[in-house]
């Protein structure tokens, strides 16, 4: 199963992610020991030249952390025929307890990869790097993730056993499971949808005011992160049945697909690229207070608003789109 | 957003015009990285390719298939068999199938032969597989000499050739009527090779194979499934092992490109130390390096890939065939769909572009971060 080129590649991916990142999480604790701009020692300048080649490493892990993630998810969905039971990732990813979280793993990496590049762009912006500490403290937890996330892929990989009867999206997604999963597919759309068109307009109305006054950043970061979980949500409780046109099937994966119009791939890619975005308008703008980043806090920020708004914007765009044109009707 | 646009064409046209300076040097190292690419891309594009034919083909084989087994080895069925499996639910047609295997001396090759469902050749007549006419020289009208079970010589008439589209499975081809089947052979009527069974709910289909083993125990079942898990899993394996071969071949390129990149001429470095001097900040300078990889990259993936994918969609993939194909004597000459996948392209871009880039990025980093005092002055 190991042997599948794209396990090969993801696991290879990731293992490096691990390596590097875990090099540069050793290297913080060392800076935020050692760390003294004041001072012009040897091992001061040593530590400001090393940052260089740790923002560069982060930069690449996320550079490849998006691809992995959506290679991933399309692996698991190709492997589905090796299971008996399975029909799509879902099925592939429950095979053994290490599918569902290496993946989640992988997604939070993708958001703290974000942030982190935001602050450290930010950072370097400064004349005095006045969130050196900040971002740093946030590599001591991207580091042991990066490690964990490659330790759970290889565990993924290695124990999956084709003999293994597993469950389809339908059994996760159903009442019968009585997780998480079920209790989103059981919200009922009456108040589910307004919620999250609700939800959606009051964040990209937040990033509007934002964009004209200036204002209420921090508050849009918020509601990003918080519109990303109502989001999806969302997507199992009634985007997906309306895709689907079956108003039992509730799976955010089989969007993924090519019999569903590969709608996955429309919805998904902008919803993450947005909320990453929003996050990171709120991390801007609590940056503003930094003396050496008053001017240039609110301009990276406001870059990053219009980014978020449009990713967000087209998340929402496609969503309405797929509902209006679903011959379901919930 | 359009300064910072601006600034990024500065920086490539920078870094072309460096690159085109020490061609000798960086072709060197193109040639290297689009062989690699190269290598990879025709295993990776060569096995899905034969995954999907796979899988195209399966998709017309019958649910079930029933094989009677005698002492542990595969057995001719009865006819009895037959009405035994007729009367179970959920099954829908029933049928006995004759196929076998004839060594030919003349190609040295084995045959497989068989009598179609639909539309059999009449009696006396055989339909040949484009590599068997090829190799045996025939054409429609020709006589087909082949010795049958009791070593006398049994003539067949070429009635014509079998589609060469569908050449992955009838290379070695011969389809025949029922009649000449059994003469030459010598299986008497009622015997079939084996049975097969339609299951019109794709969910019954395990519960079915449990009932068909519980009425006849010495039967062998089975499904298109398992058959098509066994197929994906054989060629999955074949394609990974040849990927972990070529894994030394990365490793290799990977040193390559960590000393290519580390190896800073005395004029390099100076430039460095000059464009520092002049205001280009370490990041600056880092970006300029990074720019450098991508491009070097983004031209060798290209070149590798689009080789390999004429290496494997035009030319058979020469190569790799033997070994992703399997061993047999009759190949089959066949052109795979050709498909660019983004799941592929993102596949051979990891096992690539990534372990030059890990390569080389502490090597960058060091040049970036050279002081322009030590370095003009040396």
């Amino acid at each position: 199963m190991i042997f599948q080129p794209a396990a090969l590649a993801l696991l290879f991916a990731a293992s490096l992610n691990a390596l590097l990142l875990g090099g540069a999480g050793v290297f913080a604790l060392h800076l935020l020991r050692y760390w003294n701009p004041a001072s012009g020692g040897e091992r001061q300048i040593a530590l400001e030249r090393r940052t260089w080649l740790v923002s560069t490493l982060v930069g690449l892990a996320l550079l490849v952390s998006l691809p992995a993630l959506a290679l991933f998810a399309r692996t698991a969905d190709a492997m589905a025929p090796f299971f008996t039971g399975a029909m799509c990732a879902v099925g592939s990813l429950q095979a053994n307890a290490w599918g569902l979280p290496a993946l989640l793993a992988q997604l939070l990496l993708f958001f703290l990869a974000a942030a982190w590049l935001i602050i450290n762009h930010l950072d370097q912006l400064g004349w005095d790097t006045p969130l050196i500490r900040r971002k740093y403290l946030l590599l001591l937890i991207l580091a042991p993730l990066a490690v964990i996330q490659a330790g759970l892929l290889w565990l993924y990989f290695l124990n999956l056993n084709p003999e293994v009867i597993t469950s389809c999206c339908g059994s996760l997604f159903g009442p019968e499971s009585g997780g998480v999963a079920s209790d989103l597919a059981a919200l009922p759309v009456d108040g589910s949808r307004p919620l999250f068109f609700a939800a959606l307009l009051a964040t990209l109305a937040t990033g509007g005011f934002f964009l004209a006054t200036g204002r209420l950043g921090t508050l849009f970061g918020v509601l990003s992160g918080i519109q990303f979980l109502v989001a999806i949500a969302a997507v199992v409780a009634f985007i997906a049945p309306y895709i689907y046109e079956q108003p039992n099937h509730h799976c955010p994966f089989c969007l993924l697909q090519a019999e569903h119009g590969y709608a996955g791939w429309l919805l998904y890619p902008p919803l993450f690229l947005g909320t990453a975005a929003g996050i990171g308008v709120g991390l801007a703008t609590s940056a503003r207070g930094k003396e050496s980043l008053a001017e240039t806090a609110p301009r990276v920020a406001r870059g990053l608003a219009r980014l978020a708004l449009a990713g967000l914007g087209g998340f929402g765009l496609a969503a309405v789109v797929y509902i209006a044109r679903s011959n379901l009707v919930l | 957003m359009n300064a910072w646009i601006e600034r990024q064409r500065g920086l490539i046209d920078f870094t072309v015009a460096n690159l085109a300076r020490r061609k000798g040097r960086n072709l060197g190292l193109f040639l290297a990285y689009a062989l690699l690419v190269f290598l990879l891309a025709s295993v990776v594009l060569f096995g899905d390719g034969l995954r999907r034919e796979a899988r195209l083909l399966l998709a017309d084989a019958p649910e079930l298939v029933v094989q009677r087994l005698t002492a542990g080895r595969h057995d001719l069925a009865p006819e009895a068999w037959l009405e035994q499996l007729r009367g179970l639910r959920g099954v829908g047609a029933v049928s006995g199938r004759l196929w076998g295997y004839h060594f030919d001396p003349t190609v040295a090759a084995n045959l497989t032969v068989q009598v179609p469902a639909i539309d059999p050749p009449p009696p006396g007549r055989v339909l040949l597989g484009a590599a068997l006419a090829r190799a045996r020289g025939l054409a429609a009208g020709d006589v087909l000499s082949l010795r049958d079970h009791a070593g006398k010589p049994y003539a067949f008439t070429v009635g014509g050739m079998l589609d060469a589209r569908s050449e992955l499975v009838s290379a070695d081809l011969m389809l025949v009527n029922e009649a000449d089947f059994r003469a030459f052979f010598g299986i008497e009527p009622g015997r079939y090779t084996d049975l097969t069974l339609a299951v019109a709910n794709p969910r019954e289909v395990r519960k079915v194979a449990e009932k068909v083993l519980a009425r006849l125990p010495a039967a062998r079942v089975l499904t298109r499934e398992e058959t098509r898990r066994t197929y994906e899993a054989v060629f999955n394996w074949r394609q990974g092992l040849l990927l972990t071969f070529l894994a030394t071949v990365l490793a290799a390129f990977a040193l390559l490109a960590w000393d290519k990149a580390s190896g800073l001429s005395a004029e390099e470095r100076r430039e460095i130390g000059i464009l520092k001097a002049v205001g280009w900040d370490t990041g600056d300078v880092l970006k300029m390096k990074l720019w450098e990889g991508a491009l070097l990259s983004i031209t060798a993936f290209l070149a590798g890939y689009v080789l390999a994918w004429l290496h494997v969609f035009y030319w058979g993939a020469p190569l790799f065939a033997p070994v992703l194909k399997g061993w047999s004597v009759l190949y089959p000459s066949f052109a795979l769909a050709p498909r660019v996948d983004l799941e592929q392209l993102a596949t051979l871009a990891f096992l690539t572009v990534l372990p030059y880039v890990a390569a080389t990025v502490v090597p960058v980093w060091r040049a970036a971060t050279l002081d322009p005092d030590e370095v003009i002055r040396e």
